[in-house]
């Protein structure tokens, strides 16, 4: 986690990031929703903010965007002190989760909005939202109204309508949730395409750390408030910054420090991913160096699809989940309770900072 | 749940009972204004337009009619912005005394009007020293049809999330152009309704009105309490009252519809913003 900060801060130096927040702090009553946050996210970055909900993500969003004040603490937008501006005064725009589109309008008007309300001529203004719907093949259906359209179909209406007015940042709050699995899939890929097109920061809020970790140049998780961990994709998976950041984002087998001390013979955490243990059924452990393995009793097997997740309770260590991409040697009747061992390279331990380090 | 046959047969006499006792009287006055009989006979003996061309050509009652009219339009209009400014702070924003304000702006319509009346007359004359006046009647007619108002708006508000707003401001409008392009068209048909039921609610309003309005004017519903026990006037009455009971329902009616209608549209604009 110090390493990936200390990266962050080196880059500040090159250029003006897009954002840049300093000891950000927000109050609810008596939840601290976002606790003194220094953040910077670059121009021309897609940046995720990854974690679950009430982690403060959104809050941060929000305060950025200017819909809350902060309790205290600052905001910039490539260099300038926006803290304490009204929504309308930032040159950043949203797409909102429920899209917010305005159902009296139809979609040209939606998509003109912006420009209207900075007084763009009639003819001109429609012309440029003509445009922008043709950009997200709805050109078809420019007199529709919002309800006649599917949730698809209004998430590009919203995207047409915020990037329309040509911002320096856009705001995205899980744009994607309501939408069906595929369909959600296809727009992750869109969305990142765009972004690679247009140029311009993306700021994606995301509880689903898959679409996260598919769409995103840097991460940044948030748990209670505070970032546990910025970093790409790559650093967050492989090489979590601590217990929660290894839970949250994809599955972990977490050994504590009382098993990692009888392993290796070091008081700290370490965490190990499924995909990197290995299942011996035959119970034959791998006499190699830079390998450990242990032996352990089968006790679930879940099939999902590409692979098996096998759970094996180590004689003495914690449950662990095994990916075995394999076919089975067996059924599951055959299989459970038998004695195997779970193998793994020593370099696939991740050890975690204690948590508050 | 389904009903058995008894059941059904006794609850619609019931019912049918029930709208009867309302409806026939109301039914009596408007055939006694066409019934030719002076001393309302029944059945009647005949009919007759003659009431009803008295009443037109009687000053007093056109001066009460329009003075009613007035009076209804003023209170509606300031009801129509009081009663949307209040509910637009009382919802979209988080301050002091918030729930207090949300008491006080709805209790008037449950004060009895008698005392209201004594209340305001007492305020207007020994207190502000203004004399009474058609002005002192609006006033206080607006303190319970901004009610109505209030009720509408803040029913429509709850329904429409403040996203839009958030959208509207996020998209480069200020507070003023915002509430013009987006607020107020989704408010239009509940401002309507509620506008509809605070001019009916004034329209008859008659206890208040006997305590604020100044000596020598009249409203239609103070023209008929001076005029009930005079035997003359008692067949224009019947007509007076007929006129009223019109006026009065129309709003009411188109309100009823307006906020049915409403309903819908607001239901398949909340599942829009939901997405």
């Amino acid at each position: 986690m110090t390493e990936t900060l200390a990266a962050g801060r080196q880059a500040e130096t090159d250029a003006v990031p897009a954002i840049r927040m300093r000891k950000l702090t927000k109050v609810f009553g008596d939840t601290i929703a976002v606790n003194n946050l220094d953040l910077d996210i670059r121009q021309g970055e897609f940046f995720s903010m990854l974690g679950p909900s009430g982690s403060g993500k959104t809050t941060v969003l929000r305060l950025i965007a200017g819909f809350e004040l902060p309790t205290s603490g600052s905001i910039e937008l490539e260099g300038k002190d926006v803290t304490g501006m009204a929504p309308f005064e930032r040159d950043l725009n949203t797409v909102f989760q429920d899209y917010a589109l305005f159902p009296h309008m139809s979609l040209v008007e939606n998509v003109a909005y912006g420009l209207r309300v900075r007084g763009m001529p009639r003819k001109e203004r429609q012309e440029r939202a003509r445009e922008a719907l043709e950009r997200v093949q709805l050109g078809k259906f420019v007199g529709r109204k919002p309800a006649q359209l599917s949730g698809g179909q209004r998430q590009r209406v919203a995207l047409a309508r915020a990037l329309v007015v040509q911002p320096k940042v856009l705001l995205l709050d899980e744009p994607l949730g309501a939408l069906d699995l595929k369909l959600r899939q296809q727009m992750q890929l869109e969305l990142k395409e765009l972004q690679r097109s247009l140029g311009i920061t993306f700021i994606f809020v995301t509880h689903d750390q898959e679409e996260a970790l598919t769409m995103s140049d840097r991460i940044g998780v948030f748990n209670n408030g505070s970032l546990e961990q910025i970093g790409t994709a790559h650093e967050i998976y492989e090489r979590p910054g601590g217990a929660f950041v290894a839970n949250f984002v994809g599955t972990s087998n977490i050994f504590d420090a009382a098993q990692a001390q009888k392993l290796y013979g070091r008081a700290e955490q370490v965490c190990i991913r499924p995909e990197r243990l290995r299942l011996s059924w035959t119970a034959a452990p791998e006499p190699r160096t830079g390998v450990t393995s242990r032996p352990g009793t089968v006790t679930a097997l879940v099939y999902v699809g590409h692979a098996t997740q096998v759970r094996v309770q180590l004689d003495d260590g914690p449950a662990v989940v095994v990916l075995a991409p394999e076919t089975l040697p067996g059924g599951d009747a055959e299989l459970l309770d038998r004695r195997v061992t779970v193998s793994w390279d020593d370099d696939a331990a991740v050890w975690l900072p204690p948590a508050g380090s | 749940m389904r009903l058995s046959r008894s059941a059904k047969v006794i609850l619609g006499v019931v019912t049918a009972l029930v709208f009867l006792f309302i409806y026939l009287p109301l039914l009596l006055v408007v055939v006694n204004s066409f019934n030719a009989d002076r001393t309302f006979g029944w059945p009647p003996r005949g009919f007759t337009l003659e009431w009803w061309g008295r009443a037109f050509d009687s000053p007093g009652v056109r001066e009460a009619v329009v003075s009613s009219l007035w009076v209804a339009a003023v209170s509606t209009l300031i009801s129509l912005v009081l009663g949307t400014l209040l509910a637009l702070a009382l919802l979209r924003y988080q301050f002091f005394g918030r729930d207090v304000i949300s008491l006080l702006v709805i209790l008037p319509i449950a004060l009895p009007g008698i005392v209201t009346g004594i209340a305001l007359n007492n305020m207007f004359t020994t207190i502000l020293g203004v004399s009474l006046s058609m002005w002192t009647v609006v006033i206080a007619h607006a303190t319970f049809c901004m009610v109505t108002v209030f009720n509408n708006v803040i029913a429509r508000l709850r329904r429409m999330s403040g996203g839009l707003e958030e959208a509207s401001a996020d998209l480069g409008a200020g507070v003023f152009t915002t509430f013009r392009l987006v607020t107020f068209p989704q408010l239009r048909s509940a401002l309507l309704a509620g506008g509809l039921l605070a001019f009916a609610l004034s329209f008859d309003e008659i206890i208040v009105t006997t305590f604020t309005i100044g000596a020598g004017d009249t409203t239609l519903p103070i023209w008929i309490l001076q005029n009930l026990f005079r035997p003359n006037q008692a067949p224009v009455v019947n007509v007076v009252a007929v006129v009223l009971i019109v006026v009065s329902i129309v709003p009411i009616w188109l309100a009823q519809r307006l906020s049915q209608d409403s309903v819908g549209i607001g239901a398949t604009r909340v599942k829009v913003t939901e997405g």
